[in-house]
């Protein structure tokens, strides 16, 4: 079979805002392609839309080393807090850059970078919430994605549009390039480098109800799981406490930055209860479990399984007014600060927030897991850290970790570009020194056979229903609330629908151009395995550590359990390990809001 | 906004056309009917795509990527109207009835590769031909800090960084339709966000751009690009304040 064969130093596969950042810099120095199975400005950054934090002290005193404690403390003391350090520190100076980039965002009377609170940040010395998220109205991941594509053609970076990357080239302990899909065409493709990133995203896309594109299908992470490369701490998958009733659509915590607050079927503040000090904006974890909790206790709203968002100008300068503070909003503030919002419900639901309160219910959002990296971006490939030469991730699918258990709001979009850069920069390096080692014979011919597989299986499932079995299932065993023997439910059942796709599956295209059931039926066997990573990995750990909540093991033991979980593929069988975290700040406490 | 109730337990009937071409299987495009019982009224038009593709035909091919109208991937024609299929719900198309005819087809004025996916790349070009990326080359401010704008003076472009690129408007634009070598409305928006940026200094190569024979000047005022725009950008506004700026100097 002949190929399609591209020669680089380096490529990038994805093109949100890791994979733009890492274009970027490794350009200034290397030859790069980026390579995304969409146009880039449908990467699921755009899709971000609340903030991006740093300790700027634009409107009210700050400092990064605050930051980096809410940080540390929204994770439930199991992020690294090296790594934390440099997210934080590294924050202030790329959100000048991103401005300095054209990035427009909203601005202060004076001229300065507007900013708002968001959940988990405080002054460290009062315990109030403080204004550190920078924003663009409520698109700042729009503003974001779009200012780095700008910038990256200005650059004249090379991107290989609408090409799917399906594996990655190992040779031993050396990386060879990738595989790619052309969907125009069918083709593969071989992309030939010294170095590779994967800036690939998360796969919200294993549950139900998701704030997460379609194309979130974890591309990258399941590649290098099957490449030998283990993936940390799985078990943590963020829901995000509000989403859009059954539909899933992200409503920003900057809805409540702004002040809007949760209200259960009672008329109740509830969050009053659960986080005395900063309430509403308290971590996503902590919220999301106050959401169950309450539905649990027939307090959702009608009895039914969804609470109200209330962000209209009454309510919102009622508590205002409650709490001493002087500010007040009306309703052309709510239409400024948070169009997309307000867009969105009045399309999706027929309902205006400055008028009515919004049905929200937690949604699957965010991976703090995924490939183990350092500081550089550096793919790490077991529990003593060993650097796997010339490998590279970044972004949501990377784990460096700064997010531990639990992720602070508009830590993503700090994560995305502060490591990005990083990575970008370190890879641009390494292409100098490194040489292009030779492709392997047949580089292609397991990706080949595995799509040979997939397009002329004649079995009894499609991967939709497949698809919608894992779903139902994630939801119920492995979500907001975990217990041991429905989680080892879960482990089984997708045992099964594992074997099931490698054996059961059929598609209709047989055709090769724009084959999207094709790739589809590819990106579920990623999504099958990324699941069954993090219900192993969650069924081991028996505590309850940030987003991982166990019933049947309510508290956070540290004694046991202050470790970050790898799980390995070999061969059909997953292995776990596991490695220490870095404490060197703060140590860890019991977390009270 | 009253015809849409999430919680409600009214159920449609839709009958679906696709325009459907394989270039693999077929000589020309068809019309694929599909029936759709128990249909939400708060389905989008992607919901109905998905259901005939994960259900009934899984040739069907679409773009599509976020779902809720900000990734730009899923412009279509629907009923006659360029929208975002994931924006359109079914109970829009109803008109209070129970049984709905919903026509979908790729956008207009771009080559059909396969069912509803055009080739963006003629698009992207014009996109590009209008220096889309913000140009200060002066040195930043010396204390490392953020460039100051007023808040005034960023509201004057805010309207067009709205822009999601999924070619809604220049592809219901009879000028563009007319003569593809023109730079179309989505081009004219980016370009109009970087022109009226204050801290941008090529808006006067960029107003050469536009003064060009296929730039502004072929818009002729039909206000289709406003109207099919699911980001309810003003463009036909953004247009007429670039027209100006080429006339009178000033921006």
């Amino acid at each position: 079979m002949n190929f399609h064969t591209h020669t680089f130093d380096a490529v990038i596969v994805g093109a949100g805002g890791a994979g733009l950042m890492a274009a970027l810099y490794a350009s200034q120095s290397a030859d790069v392609a980026v390579i995304s199975k969409l146009y880039p400005t449908r990467s699921h950054t755009g899709a971000a839309q609340g903030g991006i934090g740093a300790s700027l002290g634009n409107v009210s005193e700050d400092r990064w080393e605050w930051h980096a404690y809410d940080t540390v403390k929204g994770s439930d003391y199991l992020a690294d807090q090296d790594a934390v350090d440099v997210l934080c520190k590294e924050a202030v100076e790329t959100v000048i850059e991103l401005e300095h980039m054209g990035l427009p965002f909203d601005r202060l009377p004076d001229g300065r970078i507007a900013q708002r609170r968001f959940g988990g940040h405080t002054n460290k010395e009062t315990g109030r919430p403080v204004e550190r998220a920078c924003h663009a109205a409520d698109r700042t991941g729009h503003m974001i994605l779009q200012t780095l594509y700008q910038q990256c053609l200005r650059n004249d970076v090379t991107f290989f549009d609408e090409y799917h990357v399906v594996d990655l080239i190992r040779v031993d302990d050396t990386v060879r390039g990738v595989i790619a899909v052309s969907l125009a065409t069918g083709e593969f493709h071989i992309f030939h480098s010294k170095a590779v990133l994967f800036a690939t995203g998360g796969w919200g896309r294993c549950w139900e109800v998701t704030s997460n594109a379609h194309s979130l299908t974890g591309d990258g992470a399941a590649i290098c799981l099957r490449r030998g490369i283990p993936l940390e701490d799985m078990e943590f998958f963020q829901f995000h406490p509000t989403g859009i009733f059954k539909l899933g659509i992200l409503i920003t915590e900057g809805v409540r930055g702004e002040g809007g607050v949760l209200i259960n079927d009672e008329g109740e503040r509830f969050m009053e209860r659960y986080a005395p000090s900063i309430k509403d904006l308290a971590s996503r974890d902590v919220v999301s479990r106050a959401i169950y909790l309450e539905v649990q206790e027939g307090r959702g709203i009608n009895g039914k399984n969804y609470v109200h968002l209330d962000v209209r100008p009454e309510t919102v300068n009622h508590y205002f007014e409650k709490e001493g503070e002087d500010r007040r909003i009306d309703a052309d503030y709510i239409e400024a600060k948070l169009p997309d919002i307000a867009d969105f419900t009045r399309t999706y639901l027929g309902i205006d927030p400055v008028k009515e309160p919004m049905p929200v219910q937690p949604t699957a959002h965010y991976a703090m897991g995924g490939i183990p990296t350092d500081v550089d971006g550096r793919v790490v490939i077991d529990a003593e850290n060993t650097i796997l030469p010339g490998l590279y991730a970044a972004g949501e699918t990377a784990c460096v970790s700064v997010h531990g258990a639990n992720r602070l709001g508009t830590n993503s979009l700090v994560d995305l570009v502060v490591f990005g850069r990083r990575a970008g920069s370190h890879m641009a390096d390494y292409c100098q020194e490194a040489e292009l080692l030779p492709l392997p014979d047949d580089a292609a011919g397991e990706i080949v056979a595995e799509f040979e597989r997939i397009r002329s299986s004649n079995g009894a499932s499609t991967p939709y229903e497949l698809r919608e079995r894992m779903q139902k299932l994630m939801t119920a065993k492995v979500g907001v609330f975990r217990v041991e023997e429905p989680m080892q439910e879960a482990v089984d059942e997708l045992g099964e629908l594992r074997a099931a796709y490698a054996q059961d599956i059929t598609i209709d295209d047989q055709g090769k151009q724009f084959n999207t059931d094709l790739l589809e039926a590819w990106e579920l066997g990623c999504l099958l395995e990324l699941a069954e990573v993090t219900a192993v990995s969650a069924l081991a750990r028996k505590e309850s550590r940030g987003a991982q909540a166990r019933d049947d093991y309510p508290d956070r033991n540290d004694d046991e359990w202050l470790k970050h979980t790898l799980c390995y593929l070999d061969g059909d069988e997953y292995r776990l390990d596991y490695k220490p975290v870095v404490i060197d700040r703060y140590e860890p406490k019991e977390r009270v809001y | 906004m009253a015809e849409i109730n999430i919680a409600a337990g009214r159920k449609l009937t839709v009958n679906l056309r696709i325009r459907r071409y394989n270039p693999e299987t077929d000589d020309k495009p068809w019309w694929g009917e599909y029936t759709l019982e128990e249909v939400s009224p708060t389905d989008s038009v992607l919901d109905l795509l998905h259901q005939v593709k994960w259900t009934i035909d899984g040739t069907l091919a679409l773009r599509r990527s976020c779902a809720h109208g900000v990734c730009g991937s899923d412009a279509m024609r629907i009923n006659g109207a360029n929208a975002l299929a994931c924006k359109m719900l079914v109970a829009r198309l109803a008109n209070g009835k129970d049984d709905v005819d919903v026509q979908v087809e790729p956008i207009l004025g771009l080559p059909v590769l396969k069912d509803l996916i055009v080739d963006m790349e003629p698009f992207f070009e014009h996109y590009r031909s209008v220096l889309p990326w913000f140009v200060n080359d002066n040195e930043p401010p010396a204390d490392d800090r953020e460039r100051l704008q007023s808040p005034a003076d960023r509201e004057k472009f805010d309207d067009t960084t709205k822009c999601i690129l999924c070619a809604a408007c220049t592809t219901a634009c009879p000028s563009y339709w007319a003569d593809d070598r023109y730079v179309g409305p989505a081009a004219i928006v980016q370009a109009h966000r970087f022109i009226y940026d204050s801290r941008d200094e090529a808006y006067t190569e960029r107003l050469e751009i536009m003064a060009e024979q296929f730039g502004v000047w072929k818009c002729r005022t039909i206000f289709n690009c406003t109207t099919a725009c699911p980001r309810e950008i003003e463009v036909t506004k953004a247009i007429a304040e670039v027209k100006m700026s080429i006339t009178s100097g000033k921006v």
